[in-house]
């Protein structure tokens, strides 16, 4: 099933369901006709969008809405802390392109630091599928919730089956006493392929794909700490505010700590180009995530990176 | 009393209310004295909205964008029996909610408000399920003159007209200044209404302390079919009281207790005050 395929559903059978984009369609692009006046394209507005986004679920309406990410984080950032997040209200915030999927389209459009800022508003909820799987999985579950949720979309295939969505449930792949990487979004497909690679060297191998980022499975992280001479966290994000910040939250709430090792962006935009470049030129393929762990070159053959379409 | 001299008496009131108000930490009392006659208005002649039908999905609905309008709506609501008059005593309390911008804790405060520009595209958002709905529900939302120096003010109308939202009116309460200066010493507005009817809204242009004018304008809503309303009312800052009218540096008011005593007086007739507390320019 696809992102919109879903969303129809799910529009189809809840009457509540306004469907909102600043006109950005690639994921609602055959909705208008079905949803008729429940299909709402404010033009390029973001902060508009989100403030009729408010005054629809004011009136008990469950708005979607889209927009690019970064746009909607944070041209429109005020008007969802204000007027979403202080009332609490029930909007859905399906981000576009975020993190490394805005590939060529330069540092304008690098939404990396969405889920620091998502996630420091009181009663937001944030979300990172790490492919179109996942992504369908917790659809439904972050819709239903009466708070606001964001969720960076991604609708890539990566083929792996990914387990049921629980709301505040990270997904442990595997469990490894060596090291564990902990990442989100896209990037969970090369953290699986280096999860492979750093096996193969004989190491003892942990994956954790977070998915919920906030809240956050705080067991999940403590134990891998626990359980693993090394954390790696893998995203592509700043490194401040992302998931090396909530690791580093969540070890000191518990009193605890561990090594950790961050792959992120500090304090600089990424290389704008294809998605395979990007991931080759900004060392976050699995081979190199690998290498980075190993602290040596391999023979490893890094396997083809799909290009995104333009929908994803 | 006819109806003109019954809200006349109800908005003294309110007034009254603002300058006790305007004490022990003070309020924007130059601010909301302009829009005291605007929003008396709506409430008794315009609105349904009444202490009954709160939370009714008929009753209409009021936004103050300009949320430093707020003790002209406190005052409001309190004569009116939603909001309790004895909280207006606790204002600015700690056990209470009564601050310097509009909350939902207050009966009768349909969505919070303080930064500027954000209400517009929330009423937009109301009057727009509305339409989906069906309903006939009115949405009228209040707007400072400075605060349409904000462009989502203007993004949100290009949004209501685009959606023909003719069950909402955007109100102006262009009393000419903004926070420290006059409006068209800063960021020039005028020709308003020409703006206004460039992007696509049916405009009035009236007195704003005028109740003769407010009910003739009102009562042509909508005023075009398929079209965004917008009604500039035309007034004063500081309205009701000669000693600080239409003065730059009492757009909040912090005074002391005797000045609270001498200004009550002022809005009855009695001579201009001469204030000796501090004037604030607070940005």
């Amino acid at each position: 099933m696809t992102y919109e395929e879903l969303l129809t559903n799910i529009a189809l059978t809840n009457e509540q369901v306004i469907v909102m984009t600043a006109e950005n369609r690639a994921l609602v692009r055959n909705l208008p006709p079905l949803l008729g006046k429940r299909f709402i394209d404010t033009g390029i507005t973001e902060q508009t969008m989100i403030g009729a986004a408010a005054g629809l679920a004011l009136r008990g309406r469950r708005p979607i809405v889209h927009a690019l990410a970064a746009f909607l984080t944070m041209r429109a950032f005020e008007f969802v802390r204000t007027d979403v997040g202080i009332p609490a209200l029930p909007v859905k915030l399906s981000g576009f392109i975020p993190g490394f999927l805005s590939d060529a389209n330069g540092p304008t459009h690098q939404a990396i630091e969405d889920v620091a800022i998502m996630r420091d508003i009181p009663n937001m909820t944030v979300f990172a599928p790490a492919d179109e799987d996942d992504l369908i999985q917790m659809l439904q579950q972050i819709w239903e919730s009466p708070q606001p949720a964001y969720v960076r979309i991604n609708t890539r295939k990566s083929g792996y089956s990914h387990a049921p969505f629980e709301l505040g449930k990270a997904e442990v792949i595997s469990s490894g006493h060596d090291v564990t990487l902990l990442t989100y979004g896209l990037l969970f497909e090369q953290a699986l392929i280096a999860m492979h690679m750093l096996q193969r060297e004989g190491l003892s191998v942990g994956l954790i794909n977070m998915r919920s980022l906030k809240p956050v499975d705080e067991q999940a992280i403590l134990q891998a700490a626990a359980g693993s001479e090394l954390l790696v966290t893998v995203e592509d994000h700043f490194l401040t505010g992302g998931l090396y910040s909530i690791v580093a939250e969540v070890l000191l709430k518990h009193q605890t700590t561990a090594r950790v090792l961050p792959m992120a962006l500090n304090e600089r935009w990424f290389k704008p180009a294809l998605l395979p470049d990007v991931l080759q030129y900004e060392g976050f393929t699995g081979k190199q995530i690998a290498e980075t762990i190993l602290g040596y070159q391999t023979q490893y053959q890094q396997p083809d990176i799909l290009k995104p379409q333009f929908a994803e | 009393m006819n109806k003109e001299q019954q809200l006349q008496h109800i908005a003294l009131n309110v007034r009254e209310h603002i300058v006790r108000m305007s004490t022990d930490g003070g309020c924007f009392t130059g601010a909301s004295l302009s829009a005291v006659d605007i929003i008396v208005y709506l409430y008794t002649s315009f609105l349904n909205i009444s202490p009954n039908n709160l939370d009714h999905p008929d009753r209409d609905y009021l936004f103050l964008s300009k949320g430093h309008d707020v003790p002209a709506l406190y005052g409001t609501l309190a004569e009116l029996g939603i909001l309790e008059k004895e909280r207006l005593q606790n204002h600015l309390s700690v056990n209470d909610h009564i601050y310097w911008h509009p909350n939902t804790r207050v009966p009768g405060i349909e969505f919070h408000s303080g930064s500027l520009g954000h209400l517009p595209s929330v009423a937009v958002g109301v009057a727009m399920d509305i339409k989906i709905s069906g309903g006939s529900n009115k949405v009228v939302c209040i707007l400072g003159d400075g605060e349409l120096n904000e462009g989502t003010c203007w993004e949100a109308l290009l949004v209501a007209n685009a959606y023909h939202l003719d069950n909402l009116i955007f109100v102006i309460d262009r009393n000419h200044f903004q926070a420290n200066v006059r409006t068209e010493e800063l960021i020039p507005l005028e020709p308003l209404a020409d703006k206004f009817e460039a992007f696509g809204a049916a405009v009035k242009r009236i007195n704003g302390h005028s109740y003769t004018a407010l009910e003739e304008a009102f009562a042509t809503y909508p005023f075009q079919e398929g079209k965004v309303n917008v009604v500039i009312a035309d007034t004063m800052r500081g309205k009701g009281l000669p000693s600080i009218q239409e003065r730059a540096d009492r757009w909040f008011c912090n005074f002391s207790a005797d000045e609270v005593e001498q200004l009550l007086l002022e809005l009855h007739g009695q001579h201009p005050t001469e204030l000796t507390s501090e004037t604030l320019i607070v940005r």
